[in-house]
């Protein structure tokens, strides 16, 4: 049985989860396959506002979830084919446009509620709980997809062309391809996030999806450790809750925030996995102390 | 006449561009590093200069001690932030910049309180006329300001042996370093360079606006990777073409199509549409 949850708890869970979902579709794209994006909050809010448009017409949740996703993959494709073309910094400066894109269009569309937001986003139906039990369903999936691609033959293309992309195309790895896959899944995986996020609020404004979310999912999978499962998660939880952890400093919160991305960077540039993956290796080379000790 | 008015507004907007992003091509062509924080040090510089020249009356004074000590803090950000990840992937680094920026504007916020200083006397608000054109007294400082730096910038990098050393190092380090270029001052002087420039736009925004608010840097800080990129990484001449020519499409676009995208997403379309024809920027060599 569920414990009963106030109305703060079930805010944190679902918004802690649409962060992890975040942190794990973009760590497909940025963290598998090595194609840093600056744009991501652009196809979580297109999945948002998708889901907002689907729900209006009459589409139950559990329905519009996936939908969504279809919506946010179809830009995926359009961005994962401008990957084709250019690369590298190229890259995410191009994808940091799109997201510019996305708001500057959003916020002249008077169906789409413009700057003063949409606000007549349907009840998904399911009460407190039964949402909470979807958004961690949908964190569980997501994170169990990612480490089944990780393992996969699909998951050495994309750390092959992450790697090298030259290389990978001189072996013959159709790189093309395993790009395209990043970003459809990950941006699917994004679309779905957003209309998570738009049934929860019921409310969207297109500074929801502004550059500052995209920079705050890409510090996930960074401070987490660029492809580490576990690590980007963790950094998702830790990340989204610090805020409220020192609310008491309300005032220097963002600072603090700033001041640690920093310094995560300049102590632990691979992040957390990063910083663990030090730790056991140093341990590993240390000499077994128990053994002789042991009688 | 609007036309033309529109140009010239583009173009003052342009400059601004072109003074904040020629430190971040320098920068970049030298360590491949996207240095988000310039526009944090951008905003440094036009603290700087309104509070001096409030304390002590003189314009001129306030602006040359700004370029001064926020060239240095450029160099102490070099030492202390990026030369240790030089070696990391270069997301690291970018990350650990937009960390820095958005420290540095939180510290301002802090510091100086959310709604930002003014200048005590209020002369460049006043209007020049040329015949049939106004423009804003400072609009044309900034006009002049930009010529006057980037001829200084032309000289500095086709003359002087740090400019010589700049594109020794960009074209080849190793070949730079075994022919005696000291590729540490060389970093250290063009990060002093940038910062100069950056604290330079701090100002006349500051005096252009006569307003100085934490968040000012906001829009150089992207805009700015948007024209480094445009006029193709690392390429100066580029940059300063880009900046211009984003200035004047963006003066004209929110007239003609505001109603459908705002001045940002504007100028981004404008990048992605040149990016998928040439995927090296407008000026960029590959």
């Amino acid at each position: 049985m569920l414990p009963t949850l106030g109305a703060y708890e079930v805010s944190l869970i679902v918004i802690v989860s649409v962060n992890v979902m975040l942190a794990l579709s973009l760590n497909i794209i940025t963290g598998l396959c090595g194609q840093v994006s600056l744009g991501h909050a652009a196809f979580f809010g297109v999945g948002a506002y998708a889901a907002a448009v689907l729900g209006n017409l009459g589409v139950p949740f559990l329905v519009v979830l996936p939908l969504a996703g279809l919506v946010g993959c179809l830009l995926g494709l359009l961005v994962g084919l401008a990957s084709l073309r250019v690369r590298a910094d190229f890259l995410a400066i191009t994808t940091m446009g799109v997201g510019f894109v996305f708001v500057g269009f959003v916020r002249k569309q008077n169906w789409l509620g413009a700057e003063m937001g949409l606000s007549n986003i349907p009840d998904h139906g399911l009460g407190d709980a039964g949402f909470v039990g979807v958004c961690l369903a949908l964190v569980v999936a997501i994170a169990l997809l990612s480490a089944y691609i990780k393992r996969s033959w699909l998951g050495f293309g994309f750390a092959t062309v992450a790697d090298d992309e030259d290389t990978s195309r001189t072996l013959g790895i159709d790189v093309a391809a395993y790009k395209l896959t990043a970003f459809v899944v990950g941006t699917f995986l994004a679309g779905v996030a957003g209309a998570t996020y738009a049934y929860f609020t019921r409310f969207l404004i297109p500074g929801a999806f502004g550059f500052g979310v995209s920079i705050s999912i890409l510090a996930m999978v960074i401070v987490g450790g660029v492809g580490s499962i576990w690590g980007v998660i963790v950094a998702a939880v830790a990340l989204t809750l610090l805020p409220e952890f020192i609310r008491v400093v309300n005032d220097y919160k963002i600072f603090i925030y700033g001041v640690l991305l920093v310094l995560t960077m300049r102590l632990s540039p691979g992040g957390l996995a990063g910083l663990v993956g030090q730790l056991s290796a140093s341990r590993a080379e240390m000499p077994p102390r128990s053994a002789g000790a042991q009688p | 006449m609007l036309y033309i008015e529109l140009a010239l507004q583009g173009l003052v907007n342009g400059s601004m561009y072109a003074i904040v992003a020629v430190g971040l091509t320098l920068i970049y062509g030298l360590l491949r590093v996207l240095h988000v924080a310039h526009a944090g040090l951008f905003t440094l510089g036009a603290y700087i200069t309104v509070l001096l020249t409030n304390a002590t009356g003189s314009l001129v004074a306030g602006t040359l001690i700004s370029m001064l000590v926020v060239g240095i803090v450029g160099m102490v950000v070099y030492r202390l932030l990026y030369e240790p990840l030089l070696a990391q992937p270069p997301y690291v680094a970018l990350i650990a910049s937009i960390g820095l920026f958005i420290a540095m504007e939180e510290g301002y916020r802090i510091i100086f309180g959310p709604y930002g200083n003014s200048f005590a006397s209020t002369w460049l608000t006043e209007r020049v006329t040329l015949g049939p054109f106004s423009m804003a007294a400072a609009d044309v400082a900034m006009l002049l300001g930009a010529i006057v730096l980037l001829i200084f910038l032309a000289v500095l990098m086709g003359r002087t042996r740090l400019g010589m050393a700049w594109r020794a190092t960009v074209t080849d380090p190793a070949m730079a370093r075994s022919f005696g270029v000291d590729t540490i001052k060389v970093r250290y002087g063009i990060f002093f360079v940038a910062s100069v420039f950056a604290a330079v736009a701090g100002s006349l925004v500051a005096v252009l606006n006569n307003l100085v608010e934490p968040t000012m840097g906001d829009v150089p800080s992207y805009k700015s990777l948007a024209i480094i990129v445009l006029g193709g990484l690392g390429n100066v001449t580029g940059t300063l073409l880009a900046s211009l020519l984003l200035g004047v499409i963006e003066a004209y676009g929110t007239i003609y199509t505001g109603a459908y995208l705002d001045r940002d997403a504007i100028a981004f379309v404008f990048l992605i549409a040149v990016l998928m024809i040439r995927p090296q920027g407008l000026f960029g060599a590959r």
